[in-house]
């Protein structure tokens, strides 16, 4: 034996040991309270089939599977039709209002699909401005023309892509700035026009992009639950809600999910396959800004159109519609009842950002310094909230904490006749754990984003020029951080704020957020009246628009 | 004197394998030290070791003769007074060059300070660069800040982690030479670690060939080119080629070459074979030899030639001729040895029989 493998370990390194291996199980344990709503949601896959399921597969089952389909086809085809034009348009041409419609085109991110989608019931009924004015310009009466019914799986396939665009076109555009112009420059030396440029090399080397951003628009597609509600499309989201709530059979619920989590898990194995697949296409890292093509005669008019409709129907007219209700509705509606759901929306998107920002640092410092494979793949696992439509967390929340509730109130009242009642269910508890599992990943991905900034290098710099780990973390880390923790916070207090299925099932009896009562309010036909709420939301979404256009200039290549 | 440096038999593993083995050695205050070797030698593992990055599996390390670092224990890097320069530079985004240089002085007053940033970026020849952020630094520029911040505390190692690796190849002697003359001008010890021979000749007083965690040799740059200590560092430094020679007496050898002297490894009696390191300035081109070999191979180098030639038996040697001397690949030309004292090693499958 070797003496020196045989060396007692000394203090100082057995401190670290224990350190080490405590911040390592606690990185384990996150992952594994983040991954608890679907396991259980997939430990019901093994339940033999009750009543309820039996009565859905022989009724509804089809009906759920083939509306998600065709609203994911439907959707999909929108998003990329809108997201790849307008990406094109603004990164290889050149026309006045370009660079106000680089940022411009992301807005339709700050309206909830469930917000857009009542806007426009608002607008294009019977009642509508759309159709009273055709009518007083026209002379029909009621009966005399057709309209198209905006309430119907069309009508939600139109509104999911107006706002869900600019997934693709964020990443698209990123993708076409981020070629090497020599790649491009080589194609037009061996002959190749502009346009056969575009289709050939520039949009084939952009797909891991276009696939990327289509697979997010897609799980937001799957997640819905208030538009294709609203709209009366019966899918997934629907279906859960109403075999939970009306057939009152939670196994049934979260079969349900089960099943709509594997289309999830389709979309997330097509999405890391576009990511790995993006890392074979960088060829070079010289970068230069494409020269543009200036557009003249009738494309200019064609090329602005591209941009334009978009925004237009995206935000501009829902904005304006919902600004013109709330103007209208203000008096009443801003009372002592707003201020409450503010104050309640605010409490809870604050509170959740804090938690997913703290546990967001634990986990991402967890892997920087305590990293191997276990911690690397529990940081990874954290990460895929994002992907779980809401209603899945609610359900896979809801079982084990009523669960949870009935053993220890049973057990209570047995050993000491004291009732416990509710404690986790229903109460802020289970919605705050909600949210930190669809949420963490929006934080842990900027913590993570920010924290590569810092060579480990530069640790080692400061310690050798007389620093302690502590001061460290304060003199170095701090300051470089501190613009992502903000954009963390920022981004997970928006998603709360915006968030809808998982608030309504979790809520606490009468508790009410801006989002629910928006959402109830428009469910009553009241929509002039939902608009405050709205608004407010949606003026909140329009934050990390700003924070994404900002970091889109900021990032540009070619600035080293 | 006493040394500054002393290390002494450090062992150092990952997980269990040794990636540094039982290597020693010492600097003197003043002078430059370079660890040299291919990557995954262990050189930057070692370095780290120095600065406390590191712990030792056994062995020590001592500055001033006082023991930073034994088995399992290691002063804390910011209580060493060693200072990094780091492969990526690793200067602070958020600072501004100014900023950078002061990181380390925090113990000086405002007044001070300033003086002293202003004296660096004097010394490394960027005075109007106070207030500029790091990203918008050249390569060169980036690495020059990285020295100055190192310094700037004066402390009283300086470590150098392959900083030049990042530059062109033209860039790198200019950009050693000129770090050797900013430390050389301040009267600093340094440790330097790279895997470019030309680098370390360019900069370091003396230098340590490492392989597979071993220490080859300690020595200077002209001791190791003239007389490695080992057929491995006979290979890793400079040009040459090995031929097998046969002991005449206890000053000559036998070989194709010729009759050659030099020194005769320990052990070796007449008869007993050799490997004779041969290096092209050791052959020169005489068409009047009648000494002949055939050209297999030519590089044009501007002054010269470097020819590789083959000798009756194949053994390929290289040789330097002046480059009015152009032969054509497949001509026979004449050679002639021309040294007073040859490198050679005993053959290895003799001494394991």
């Amino acid at each position: 034996m070797n003496s020196t493998t045989t060396q007692t370990v000394p203090a100082t390194s057995s401190r670290q040991h224990w350190l080490s291996s405590g911040w390592r199980a606690g990185v384990l344990l996150v992952a594994l309270i983040v991954a608890l709503p679907v396991l259980t949601v997939f430990s019901f896959v093994f339940e033999p089939a009750g009543e309820v399921w039996r009565h859905l597969a022989a009724t509804v089952l089809q009906d759920y599977v083939v509306n998600s389909l065709l609203l994911m086809l439907g959707v999909g085809a929108g998003t990329l039709l809108l997201g790849v034009s307008t990406a094109w348009v603004t990164t290889t041409c050149e026309f006045p209002g370009r660079r106000v419609f680089e940022w411009a085109l992301l807005l339709p991110m700050a309206i909830p699909a469930y917000i857009i989608a009542y806007t426009y019931t608002g607008l294009l009924d019977f009642a509508g401005p759309v159709q009273t004015g055709l009518r007083e310009l026209t002379g029909w009466g009621y009966g005399d023309y057709w309209f198209p019914q905006i309430r119907s799986l069309g009508g939600a396939v139109v509104m999911l892509s107006l706002v869900l665009y600019p997934y693709v076109y964020l990443l698209t555009r990123a993708a076409f700035l981020e070629q090497s112009v020599c790649v491009l420059e080589v194609s037009r030396t061996l002959g190749a026009s502009p346009w056969r440029t575009f289709s050939r090399v520039a949009l084939p080397l952009a797909r891991p992009a276009v696939i990327t951003g289509l697979s997010l628009a897609l799980m937001e597609t799957l997640a819905d639950y208030g538009t294709v509600q609203y709209f009366g499309v019966d899918t997934f989201t629907t279906g859960i809600f109403r075999t939970w709530f009306g057939l009152g059979d939670p196994g049934a619920a979260a079969q349900l999910s089960a099943l709509l989590m594997s289309f999830v898990f389709v979309l997330i194995l097509l999405e890391r396959w576009s990511r790995r697949q993006a890392r074979y296409h960088h060829t070079t890292s010289r970068y230069r800004s494409l020269p543009r093509h200036r557009l003249r005669g009738w494309q200019l008019p064609v090329g602005v159109l591209v941009c334009l409709v978009p925004l237009l129907f995206g935000f501009l007219v829902p904005a304006g519609q919902l600004l013109a209700w709330a103007l209208r509705t203000a008096p009443e509606m801003l009372g002592v009842e707003f201020l409450q759901l503010t104050w309640h929306s605010l409490i809870l998107a604050g509170s959740a950002a804090l938690i997913a920002l703290l546990l967001g640092l634990f986990m991402a410092y967890g892997k920087r310094l305590h990293g191997n494979w276990l911690v690397q793949g529990a940081v990874r696992i954290a990460g895929m909230g994002y992907a779980v439509p809401g209603t899945v967390i609610a359900v896979g929340v809801m079982i084990p904490f009523a669960a949870f509730d009935n053993t220890l109130d049973g057990w209570m009242r047995a050993q000491f006749g004291v009732s416990t009642g509710l404690l986790l269910s229903g109460t802020l508890a289970a919605l705050l754990f909600a949210y930190t599992v669809r949420f963490l990943a929006v934080s842990l991905q900027t913590v993570e984003a920010g924290l590569g900034k810092i060579r480990l290098s530069m640790d080692d710099a400061a310690r050798s020029m007389g620093y302690r780990p502590g001061e460290v973390l304060r003199r170095v880390h701090m300051p470089i951080m501190r613009g992502s923790l903000l954009t963390a916070v920022l981004l997970v207090f928006v998603d709360v704020l915006k968030e809808l299925p998982a608030t309504l099932i979790l809520r606490p009896f009468n508790f009410n957020t801006l989002a629910v009562r928006a959402y109830e309010l428009a469910s009553d036909e009241r929509l002039a009246d939902a608009a405050s709420a709205s608004l407010a939301i949606v003026l909140a979404g329009i934050i990390p628009v700003i924070l994404l256009s900002r970091s889109i200039a900021h990032s540009r290549p070619g600035h080293a | 004197m006493p040394e500054l440096l002393e290390v002494e038999n450090c062992v150092l593993a990952y997980d269990d394998i040794p990636v540094v083995k039982q290597v020693s050695f010492a600097l003197e205050t003043g002078s430059i030290g370079c660890l040299l070797g291919p990557s995954g030698c262990g050189k930057t593992t070692l370095l780290r070791a120095i600065a406390g990055f590191e712990l030792l599996r056994s062995g020590e390390i001592r500055l001033r003769g006082q023991v930073v670092s034994h088995s399992g224990w290691a002063l804390p890097p910011e209580q060493r007074r060693v200072g990094m320069v780091f492969q990526d530079f690793a200067l602070f985004p958020h600072l501004t060059v100014a900023g950078n240089i002061a990181f380390g002085l925090r113990h000086l007053s405002e007044r001070e300070r300033r003086t002293r940033v202003r004296e660096l970026l004097e010394l490394v020849g960027m005075p109007g660069y106070a207030s500029v952020y790091p990203h918008q630094l050249s390569g060169g520029q980036q690495q020059r800040i990285a020295v100055a911040r190192a310094i700037a505390p004066r402390p009283e190692l300086l470590l150098l982690d392959e900083p030049f690796s990042s530059m062109d190849a033209e860039l790198r002697e200019q950009l050693a030479r000129e770090v050797r003359a900013i430390l050389k001008q301040e009267a600093i010890t340094a440790i330097l670690v790279t895997h470019d021979q030309y680098e370390a000749f360019a900069m370091a007083d003396e230098i340590g060939v490492i392989n597979q965690g071993r220490l080859m040799q300690w020595d200077s740059g002209y001791n190791l080119y003239h007389r490695p200590a080992n057929r491995f560092v006979a290979d890793f430094i400079g040009q040459g080629a090995i031929i097998t020679g046969e002991v005449l007496n206890d000053q000559h050898v036998n070989s194709e070459l010729g009759i050659i002297p030099g020194r005769i490894p320990e052990g070796c009696v007449p008869g007993c074979k050799v490997d004779l390191l041969v290096r092209p300035d050791d052959i020169q081109h005489d068409d009047e030899s009648e000494l002949q070999a055939r050209v297999v191979e030519k590089a044009f180098r501007g002054a010269e030639f470097l020819y590789t030639l083959e000798l009756h038996s194949g053994t390929r040697v290289l040789c330097f001729a002046p480059s009015h001397h152009d032969h054509a690949i497949g001509e026979s030309i004449g050679i002639r040895m021309e040294i007073d004292h040859l490198v050679m090693f005993r053959q290895e499958r003799q001494t394991a029989s």
